[in-house]
């Protein structure tokens, strides 16, 4: 046999475990100083080397020990130096498909939690990770019992923490995720969900929101977490974040969601409500769905920024893509940069702008009486069918009252209530907490916004916003 | 191939930003020969990884796909990514705080239900990026930033807990040994189910340095002097046992209290 043993300086640290560990003392200090400012070391008696190879493994890379056996290894190592990874992958795929629902078309009768399973399942989610709490108990119940038919997957997580993470791997392995929790989990989730935002993966979680703060009342429902959905998370980019009405919008939003979520590589979170949960109406399905899948282009870049703030291609776990996704600062290619101001700017701006750029299509509202109110209503999901009721009547009594409710509570549709406030006296904001969505409309216009807040765990009375749209005062 | 060229190889730069001296540098290249002695590539693994030093393993140097998570719950991240897609090789590097302190609840759970991934805990005993403030695996007496009159608190026996969570294959490999540790490091890629593996690590800069062991081969040496393996226990009477860590393989938490003597 024979031994040669070199040290490439330039990778040498000067850490003295060649020194010190080899049994027959073959190194030992050099002349020349580590950047370090450590001694350099040097082979001094190759002649004593035994081959053991206890050196290269203590080394940092720098030992180059090369020993020449006389028989040959029976394989010949298989390098993969550039793109690898399964045929399959080489192919780019995601985009618009129109899926057959698997349910036959028809009117079911459901409950909210049940419209939010059948929705995920029918747009292709196979992954749910869930924790239990009320109200959202329904999701897990009933995710445990469809994911088993659809053949996905069903974790009951330890912690909603971890609920949120599995969500997330799964998501980078290429599965759609979603989770379903409430207030106390949701909160839980934060730290994971500003990493879902910097790492661009596409999931859904379900906030089925109850009365707070804390414990609460959790039966009761309440909308307390308008304000958390949005700026709850460190970095708080933006979100996209959507609040049903009723069961039917429940089902549709889900599934909006899903291809919102998936098209903006971004978390999206939907709101729901105990009131909602658990109340039960009929639901239309229809025969074929309209889903969105991630879109993955073989070789392209897997993060922003990109040039026109287009979501950029998302290969998965296995794709042979040297995947590295990372929650610090990264360039395109995922390589971390934790000091660079630049490359941290240019990122935030792109998480930012993939989102703001699109908000013209991401506006969705129901309006009513809007073209000559001069009292406009803006409520935001289950208290919106108090409102609408509310604002009818009053409409009956000759009151010029107008009703506006975004299906997409963020980005708020800003433009939408600064037009309004051209010819609008007094924008009211009913919700079921302390005043939160108040201070977002508040700060679009200046015109007179009123807040009527009622956080006491109850659905808001619709007699009561009529008796305050007919001036008795809330 | 030998480790340099290895490193070469499978690192997206040769030069690392671990301190001098540290035992990240012996696993990378303990885990590295172990793929080559696998006749596997390393992009065969899927690597998950918390934040820490030992985050940075994977994640900066790797040539593999990698997800650098949050602190602490890169199991759980690997558990999703293992259930979503059966076929990957999932492999979690974490540190002690990663996996035992804020981790802790994701470790046992993922023990319990034997979720098929690979956790590999690299133990420094503190916390070393953030200055090295103590952990849950310091030892008792040693001094920390946050400890410097000495560590009060009992450390997590890891084997045990992990063990005792139900898993069936656990391992602990000091990096004093690098050779074991290739051997352990293959033995774990190649089991099956939940598998863990707590590599004792030296952090010379902020531990060695606070308890007398500026240099990694003293703390090496220390390792030598306080590990003994589990063919070797059997022989020790109780009283030369008593200091003494039991490295090697765990398949139960009974053949591992026998070995403690607490059988």
């Amino acid at each position: 046999m024979e031994r040669k043993i070199s040290i490439e300086q330039t990778l040498c640290r000067g850490c003295n475990l060649c020194v010190e560990m080899c049994p027959k003392k073959v190194f030992e200090d050099g002349e020349e100083i580590s950047p370090e400012g450590f001694k350099l070391k040097k082979v001094a008696n190759p002649t004593k080397c035994t081959g053991c190879k206890l050196c290269e493994l203590f080394c940092p890379g720098a030992i180059n020990l090369k020993i020449e056996e006389k028989e040959t290894p029976s394989y010949s190592p298989r390098l993969r130096l550039g793109r690898g990874g399964p045929p399959e992958a080489r192919l780019a795929r995601g985009g618009w498909r129109e899926t057959k629902n698997p349910l036959t078309p028809g009117k079911y009768f459901w409950q909210g939690n049940k419209a939010v399973v059948e929705a995920a399942l029918a747009c292709g989610c196979r992954f749910f990770a869930g924790y239990p709490i009320t109200p959202a108990n329904e999701i897990l119940e009933e995710m445990a019992k469809r994911m088993k038919v659809v053949d996905g997957v069903m974790v009951q997580a330890e912690d909603e923490i971890a609920a949120i993470s599995m969500i997330l791997g799964a998501s980078w392995a290429g599965l759609k995720a979603i989770t379903a929790t409430s207030g106390p989990g949701f909160a839980l989730m934060q730290e994971n969900l500003s990493l879902a935002d910097m790492t661009e993966t596409p999931c859904v979680v379900v906030d089925v929101q109850r009365a707070g703060p804390s414990t609460g009342q959790p039966t009761r429902p309440g909308a307390m977490d308008m304000r958390e959905v949005r700026y709850g998370s460190h970095g708080a980019i933006q979100r996209i974040v959507l609040y049903p009405e009723s069961v039917q919008e429940l089902y549709d939003l889900t599934i909006k969601a899903f291809n919102l979520s998936e098209r903006f590589r971004t978390p999206v979170i939907l709101l729901s409500d105990a009131y909602l949960a658990h109340l039960s109406e009929s639901v239309e399905i229809k025969e074929k769905i309209d889903a969105f899948d991630r879109i993955y282009i073989p070789g392209e870049p897997p993060f922003g920024p990109t040039p026109d703030f287009s979501t950029p291609s998302m290969p998965r776990f296995g794709d042979g893509e040297f995947l590295s996704i990372t929650g610090s600062t990264h360039d395109k290619l995922g390589a971390r940069s934790t000091a660079d101001s630049g490359i941290q700017e240019e990122l935030i701006s792109h998480l930012q702008n993939k989102i703001i750029k699109q908000k013209e299509e991401l506006v969705d509202c129901e309006e009513l009486f809007l073209n000559d109110a001069k009292i406009v209503v803006v409520a935001f999901g289950t208290v919106g069918r108090s409102a609408k009721w509310a604002v009818r009547e009053a409409r009956k009594r000759g009151k010029k009252v107008g009703f506006l409710r975004p299906r997409i509570v963020y980005p708020f549709p800003a433009d939408k209530i600064k037009e309004l406030s051209g010819k609008v006296r007094k924008f009211v904001v009913p919700e079921m907490n302390q005043g939160q969505m108040f201070y977002v409309v508040r700060e679009k216009i200046s015109r007179e916004v009123v807040s009527l807040p009622q956080p006491n765990g109850q659905i808001i009375d619709p007699r009561r916003i009529l008796k305050y749209l007919l001036g008795e005062g809330w | 191939m030998n480790i340099h060229e290895l490193r070469k190889l499978y690192l997206k730069q040769e030069k690392t930003t671990f301190c001098p001296g540290c035992g990240y540098e012996i696993f990378i290249n303990c885990l590295l020969k172990a793929v080559e002695e696998m006749k596997k590539k390393l992009d065969d693994f899927n690597f998950v990884e918390g934040i820490g030093c030992s985050g940075w393993v994977a994640s900066n140097y790797f040539k593999a796909d990698n997800f650098h998570t949050t602190h602490g719950r890169p199991v759980a991240f690997a558990t999703g990514v293992k259930l979503a897609n059966p076929k990957l090789n999932v492999i979690v590097i974490g540190g002690d705080g990663d996996t035992a302190s804020i981790g802790g609840n994701h470790l046992i759970h993922a023990a319990r239900k034997n979720i098929p991934i690979a956790v590999f805990c690299l133990n420094n005993f503190l916390y070393g990026m953030t200055g090295g403030q103590a952990g849950p695996t310091t030892p008792i007496n040693s001094k920390t930033s946050t400890t410097t009159e000495g560590n009060a608190d009992i450390p997590f026996d890891l084997v045990k807990l992990v063990l005792g969570a139900g898993a069936k294959y656990v391992n602990r490999y000091p990096t004093a040994y690098p050779h074991l540790l290739v051997k352990g490091i293959k033995n774990m890629l190649s089991a099956d189910g939940f598998r863990f593996m707590e590599i004792i690590s030296q952090c010379p800069r902020q531990y060695g340095q606070r308890n007398q062991m500026r240099w990694a081969s003293k703390m090496l040496l220390w390792q030598k002097e306080h590990f003994i393996s589990k063919e070797k226990v059997r022989s020790l009477n109780d009283e030369t046992l008593k200091d003494k860590i039991i490295f090697g393989e765990f398949q139960s938490l009974k053949e591992y209290l026998e070995l403690l003597r607490e059988g």
